[in-house]
């Protein structure tokens, strides 16, 4: 387990500088760090497409855009990715968090917890899963294929890792 | 007004150094057509994202001036953008939507527009300025108002139906974001 403070210090570190999206409990106590935090302040919107679009300014404006969300909204986030980030080459982090995992979570959770890997598969994002004893590893493989595929890539959060 | 005719007359109310967004559909179009430029940015796919952009743009380029163009189609689509743009009130952000309730690029199908004044959304959550604008004239005024002024909410009445000889986009998605980034890179100070 790393502390949010640690884990937002690693996002810092790799060079983000611009952060919004839509609140996950798992991501919750990231938030909570970077909701005080200058040098990354996290700007809240109100559905996970509208935070797509966010951070494509914020990328036109030569920042480098970290986007958090629950894996339920990366159904609304799909079309983003197809037609605007992936399109155009636009790199993205997107930290996603992973309700569902292993089939154990509330139904609601479940279907896109199965689906969320392939549905990145499909759509052509790739992903790193941060797992306990990889976070910053994990971070640094994400940075690297989104700088040399120059479009969004995913990190995947699990419940425990960061808090 | 012709939807064409609006945007002829938001580019007049400009100097050239404001940075544009606009909707997919006809108004990318008609804006290449009226006046292609680096400072373009032409979204030619997620729909309803422009203003998103634009609120993007506004707040990590606080210097620079923000122009959204987009239709009544993308508004609508996208409402929870208002009230995102309204709490962060960025100063250089105008919003110029173009009302001709309907989807004109998918055949005219109508939108929910006629019964409502999207302005008053705009002015509800939080826009320095909101307004509502019939003429040539009035949209050339109330632009150069809002400049630096936002964020400002216009929302013009247009007719129905596009003028003939309007041209495609002839610049690649990536070509689009190039140029773009280079001339928001380049801006004078």
């Amino acid at each position: 387990m790393v502390s949010a403070r640690q884990f937002c210090d690693v996002l810092k570190k790799h060079g983000f500088n611009f952060c919004t999206g839509v609140p996950c409990t798992i991501l919750k106590d990231i938030i909570i760090c970077l909701s005080s935090d200058t040098d990354l302040p996290y700007m809240p919107a109100t559905r996970e497409d509208e935070a797509m679009g966010i951070a494509t300014g914020a990328c036109l404006a030569g920042k480098q855009p970290v986007v958090m969300m629950q894996n339920s909204g990366l159904g609304s986030s799909i079309n983003p990715l197809a037609s605007l980030d992936i399109l155009y080459r636009i790199p993205m982090l997107l930290l996603v968090s992973w309700r569902g995992y292993q089939g154990k979570d509330a139904p609601e959770h479940l279907i896109i917890g199965e689906a969320m890997l392939k549905l990145l598969d499909a759509i052509g994002v790739p992903y790193q899963i941060i797992s306990e004893d990889n976070p910053e590893a994990a971070i640094s493989a994400s940075v690297r294929a989104m700088r040399e595929r120059g479009t969004p890539a995913a990190a995947i959060l699990r419940s425990g890792i960061v808090q | 007004m012709k939807r064409y005719d609006a945007i002829r007359a938001v580019v007049r109310a400009l100097d050239g150094n404001e940075l544009l967004i606009s909707s997919n559909g006809m108004i990318s179009r008609e804006l290449f057509t009226a006046r292609d430029a680096p400072q373009n940015f032409y979204m030619i796919g997620s729909m309803g994202l422009a203003s998103s952009i634009g609120l993007g743009l506004a707040i990590s380029l606080p210097k620079a001036q923000i122009i959204v163009i987009e239709g009544d189609g993308n508004v609508l689509m996208n409402m929870g953008s208002i009230a995102t743009i309204g709490h962060f009130a960025p100063g250089n952000l105008v919003q110029v939507v173009l009302d001709n309730e309907c989807h004109d690029s998918t055949g005219g199908q109508p939108t929910v527009s006629s019964t409502m004044r999207l302005e008053e959304v705009a002015r509800a959550s939080g826009y320095r300025l909101a307004a509502r604008v019939t003429t040539e004239a009035e949209v050339e005024n109330v632009v150069r108002q809002s400049l630096r002024e936002g964020p400002a909410f216009i929302l013009v009445k247009v007719e129905k139906g596009s003028v003939k000889g309007i041209a495609r986009v002839s610049h690649s998605p990536e070509q689009i974001k190039s140029r773009f980034q280079q001339a928001a890179r380049t801006l004078p100070v």
